[in-house]
């Protein structure tokens, strides 16, 4: 009787469970399904689990679109470029404040914890850039957070936890300086948290859009994210007026068309926008969670 | 630590003799010094042109002080909508806090799977949607509820029922941007718990099933008491930004229809600094802001930490 009792809470919970990842995945698999069918049965919900009237002719106007490819370029420059930055601006901050013994370690600590509570606020940070001659220079999508103090704390931890102080003593013996314990001991055994660092960064770049709308004003310099916002949020038309002169007359006769048209494209944007990331993310999945992990251990 | 026992010998020669004994750590850490410095700092200086009549003309130091110095603050106080914002910022956090034993019980949920694929494979699909960008996201919110072709309101007309707009009404903002929010983290969140819940020792577990506990009982008193101190941490880090709310977030889904429960304050210094150049008094509304957060941080860490014993700081 005990048996009964426990297979139905496991079935409780396992049915529970798996309709909470239906809902979870349900809006991605829409979007696959309704940007590979025809638009009027999008338009007309007559789509829920296949494509109906299969059909690439989204992705076709999506990718005659100059403007989201070039968008695309942009952040892919923003996102090595800025990563670079933060990494030459992280790993070695962290390796430094997990020595304790440091003279002035207290006073540098509370140095870079106090920026994680306390900002100058969005107006004297514009303010500053514009001295700075950083507004509309795209140069600013690669200086801009350079350094996540909660990136670093997770570094810090790695360095003070996982690689052995005897390590440094044998170099320190030898008569090694600090940059050899950096550069051949501290450096080469960082790979784990120098990867998770790297993907917090990347996706963090990939994704932001709110400084490029408050710094970038040229549309040129745009990245994919902002150029997304102009076309699936504000609803900017996306069949740019060069692909309506080139298309088949009939499938744009009338306006009604063309809108139904851009909710289709709508779909088929977002995939190839996410694209990189679902890829990569089942590679990548296990090294995220090693960052939570080792963020979450007091240092 | 052993600050005092220091203090004393501290002097000119000394500070030289330990900064020359490891220099090259200073070295390393020189570029990070200069760029918080700099671009964490810097901003800071510009905070006093919340107290000044600030003119781009004659720079941060050369404008002249506010008569009476808070006047900013008095007239952000006065500003017919500042309760609107307050109690849109607030009732946004609130419900989101509210929102916050949800990973929690996803990952208590989780524990009891024992069929270990099963397990693992949930756990890929729900953290996949924390890594979908901001617009994407909310996009795929928009176009989930659209009006006229998403699929939620096409489910509606399917049953009969009549179409609703759900971008376009202020009264479901908050739950759109609440719930959204869960949809995209509820995996992601549960991460911490899932591993405060492994790290449990099954002798507890064990012992308690021994003594004819039920699985729910041996939740509620072995699993949950478990990772109270996780619990406990992530709360005050939840309860740290009351009045920050995702103003990324809440700007792309925020319209002209829904302004009136959209508005909070991070978009309003946006809208009028940014947008509208009205740099002293949307700088004094974003350190209003910034100086509640702190006091709410504060606040929480102690009661936290009077509670449970464990506290950030």
């Amino acid at each position: 009787m005990k048996g009964r009792k426990i297979k139905l809470f496991d079935m409780v919970n396992i049915t529970l469970l798996l309709l909470l990842t239906f809902v979870c995945i349900y809006p991605l698999y829409y979007t696959v399904i309704a940007s590979f069918s025809d638009y009027i049965p999008v338009a007309t919900g007559k789509i829920s689990f296949w494509p109906v009237d299969f059909t690439t002719l989204a992705y076709e106007a999506v990718f005659e679109n100059q403007e989201i490819w070039l968008g695309y370029r942009n952040t892919i420059i923003y996102t090595v470029c800025g990563t670079l930055f933060n990494l030459f601006l992280t790993i070695p901050t962290a390796y430094v404040m997990s020595k304790k013994r440091m003279f002035g370690h207290t006073l540098f600590t509370w140095f870079f914890l106090i920026t994680m509570y306390f900002s100058g606020g969005m107006v004297p940070t514009y303010l500053l850039y514009k001295n700075l001659n950083l507004i509309n220079n795209p140069m600013i999508m690669i200086v801009t957070g350079g350094l996540s103090v909660y990136n670093m704390i997770v570094a810090r931890t790695y360095f003070s936890s996982s690689i052995p102080e005897s390590l440094f003593e044998s170099v320190k013996i030898d008569g090694g300086s600090e940059f050899d314990q950096f550069f051949r001991i501290a450096l080469p055994l960082a790979k784990p948290v120098v990867a998770v660092i790297t993907l917090y960064y990347a996706v963090g770049h990939w994704n932001s859009y709110f400084n490029a709308m408050m710094y970038l004003s040229n549309k040129k310099y745009h990245p994919l994210a902002l150029v997304l916002r102009r076309i699936l949020i504000l609803n900017e038309s996306v069949v740019s007026d060069d692909l309506l002169a080139n298309m088949d007359v009939r499938i744009l006769e009338d306006l009604t068309q063309k809108a139904n048209m851009a909710v289709v494209m709508k779909y088929a944007l977002v995939l190839i926008s996410s694209l990189p990331l679902l890829v990569a993310y089942p590679f990548v999945q296990k090294y995220f969670v090693k960052g939570v992990m080792i963020g979450s251990v007091k240092g | 630590m052993n600050g005092k026992k220091y203090k004393k010998k501290i002097t000119g020669a000394y500070v030289i003799k330990r900064l020359r004994e490891s220099w090259q750590l200073y070295v390393l850490l020189l570029p990070a010094l200069i760029y918080v410095a700099v671009f964490s700092y810097g901003p800071m200086y510009g905070i006093q042109i919340a107290f000044k009549n600030f003119r781009p003309s004659l720079g941060i130091a050369e404008s002249e002080w506010l008569d009476p110095l808070l006047k900013n603050f008095i007239r952000f106080f006065k500003y017919p909508d500042f309760w609107k914002m307050i109690r849109n910022t607030l009732s946004i956090t609130l419900y989101s806090l509210a929102t916050f034993p949800c990973a929690i019980i996803f990952a208590l949920m989780l524990n009891e799977v024992r069929q270990i694929r099963l397990k693992k494979t949930v756990q890929m699909v729900t953290y996949a949607t924390h890594f979908l960008s901001e617009v994407v996201a909310c996009s795929l919110v928009l176009m989930m509820l659209d009006r006229a072709n998403g699929p939620i309101n096409n489910l509606i007309a399917l049953l009969g029922g009549e179409r609703i707009p759900f971008i376009t009404n202020p009264k479901a903002f908050s739950s759109i941007y609440v719930w959204s929010d869960v949809w995209q983290n509820l995996g992601w969140s549960s991460i911490l718990y899932i591993a405060a819940l492994a790290s449990i020792s099954p002798e507890l577990v064990d012992a308690a099933r021994v003594d004819g506990a039920s699985r729910m009982q041996i939740i509620r008193h072995v699993n949950i008491p478990g990772i109270m101190p996780t619990i406990a941490i992530t709360f005050i880090m939840r309860l740290g930004g009351l009045l920050s709310v995702g103003y990324s977030k809440i700007y792309l889904l925020q319209n002209d229809l829904n302004l009136s429960a959209s508005q909070v304050i991070s978009t309003y210094v946006y809208d009028i600094g940014i947008l509208g150049g009205q740099y002293s008094y949307s700088t004094a509304i974003g350190l209003f802001n910034n100086i509640v957060n702190i006091i709410c941080l504060l606040i929480a860490n102690a009661v936290v930490k009077r509670l449970t014993d464990t506290g950030l700081f």
